[in-house]
């Protein structure tokens, strides 16, 4: 049986683990809000993205541009990594970690070398502790995202891939499809798919005939432009949609822990009332016991 | 009269979204004007000064680049940053200019000239579009 004044300072220490857990839920609830706002406000931007090239590539014919091409004789692959910089947020990290080495076993399978870069600290720290080279990493970045990261990132695979350095590259990263969904998502990069025009653009406009695109400068050099930026929208989307999931996974496991504690502080109070009512008890036998012997 | 409605986004947010009556573009061939009805096109567009016309009034918008489609009266300008003339953070951007100078004259071979020299004139373009 442990003493009564183990048991009370238990309950105080669990007690202040739950303060803490409570806090940081709130806190990444009003992360996570700004992290949603901020796919909303890039939403607008991709679509558009996607839009133009969709329609630019299916007037420019085949491969056009080396982004698009795939290499014959394929050695090098590249897989950019975003994981968060902090722990205490369930499995999230390490389920992205596991489909990236998942993905980079594949590869090499396959026969290729395979070259991390990292964003986030977890992710980096895992690779350093596999087999897989690991290029440049971003650490302590998650916090701070913006375009410019994202452009750094992604111009290094560009630079690669046509230097023919890398002759694949992909990104992994934690998808953000809703408060208790977040499952890590590896997307190909390069060599780069051009989008399709969707479906819904078959219903001819009714607003007045449809007259052919002007092009400035021509279709493809307007084309070598825009693919290596298609490449930086990609990119920013997996940070900003990384951080999101960070957030609403920590939102999730601080819930989680904040529940255990009160389970834990409940099971500590009964054990405590037990021993308290234990020791009254033998306490009260002692003293009748002597006064029965007194009596008697 | 029909009008043209402008959109400036960037990957952050949305800079403009109004009813104009004319844009001027820094196209990378030149700058080139955009009624209402315009035939649709798509342009790349290099660091410069957009200009709209609201009420008869000329509005600047910084934008470092990007490219604007038109079609059907709906022009989207994409940019990678782009801010009003009002919200030009004057100081950053001269302390941005010095910045690059001090870069481009160390003509050190380590400086990466493109970036300083991109850099320079995105913040000599922000500097002269503040001051009108």
């Amino acid at each position: 049986m442990p003493s009564l004044k183990d048991v009370k300072m238990k309950i105080v220490g669990v007690g202040k683990t739950k303060q803490i857990t409570k806090a940081m839920n709130m806190v990444a609830s009003a992360k996570l809000r700004g992290a949603q706002s901020r796919i909303e406000r890039f939403r607008p931007y991709a679509a558009k993205y996607h839009d133009v090239l969709a329609e630019l590539s299916s007037k420019v014919e085949g491969s056009a541009h080396p982004l698009l091409a795939e290499h014959e004789e394929k050695k090098n692959c590249a897989i950019i990594l975003v994981t968060s910089d902090r722990g205490l947020c369930g499995s999230f990290n390490g389920n992205i970690i596991a489909a990236a080495l998942k993905l980079a076993k594949e590869k090499s399978e396959q026969g290729m070398k395979v070259h991390f870069s990292c964003v986030g600290k977890k992710g980096r720290d895992a690779v350093r502790h596999s087999e897989y080279e690991l290029g440049t990493s971003y650490a302590d970045r998650m916090g701070s995202i913006d375009f410019a990261l994202a452009n750094a990132v992604a111009q290094e695979v560009i630079h690669g891939y046509e230097a023919m350095d890398f002759d694949e590259a992909w990104l992994v990263y934690g998808e953000f499809i809703s408060m208790g969904q977040q499952p890590p998502k590896a997307l190909c990069l390069l060599p780069l798919k051009a989008p399709e025009v969707e479906a819904q653009d078959e219903v001819p406009a009714e607003k007045g005939p449809k007259c052919d695109y002007l092009y400035e400068p021509r279709e493809d050099k307007l084309l070598a432009e825009l693919l290596p930026r298609y490449v930086n929208v990609q990119v920013y989307r997996g940070l900003l949609d990384t951080s999101a999931s960070e957030h609403a996974a920590r939102m999730a496991a601080m819930d989680n822990a904040t529940r255990n504690c009160n389970e834990l502080i409940n099971t500590l109070t009964l054990i405590y009332n037990k021993t308290r009512q234990a020791s009254i008890t033998s306490e009260l036998i002692d003293i009748v016991g002597g006064a029965e012997a007194l009596n008697g | 009269m029909s009008v043209l409605q402008l959109e400036v986004v960037t990957p952050d947010t949305t800079v403009v979204s109004a009813e104009v009556e004319m844009v001027v573009c820094p196209g990378v061939q030149g700058e080139f004007g955009v009624l209402p009805n315009h035939v649709s096109m798509l342009s790349a567009l290099k660091i410069g000064d957009l200009r709209y016309r609201v009420n008869g009034k000329d509005e600047h918008v910084f934008i470092s680049g990007g490219f604007a489609d038109v079609n059907n009266n709906v022009m989207s300008v994409l940019a990678e940053s782009a801010e009003k003339a009002a919200d030009i953070d004057t100081a950053r951007a001269q302390s941005a200019k010095e910045r690059a100078e001090k870069r481009l004259a160390a003509k050190d071979d380590k400086v990466d000239t493109v970036r300083a020299e991109s850099s320079l004139q995105r913040a000599i373009m922000r500097l002269n579009i503040a001051r009108g």
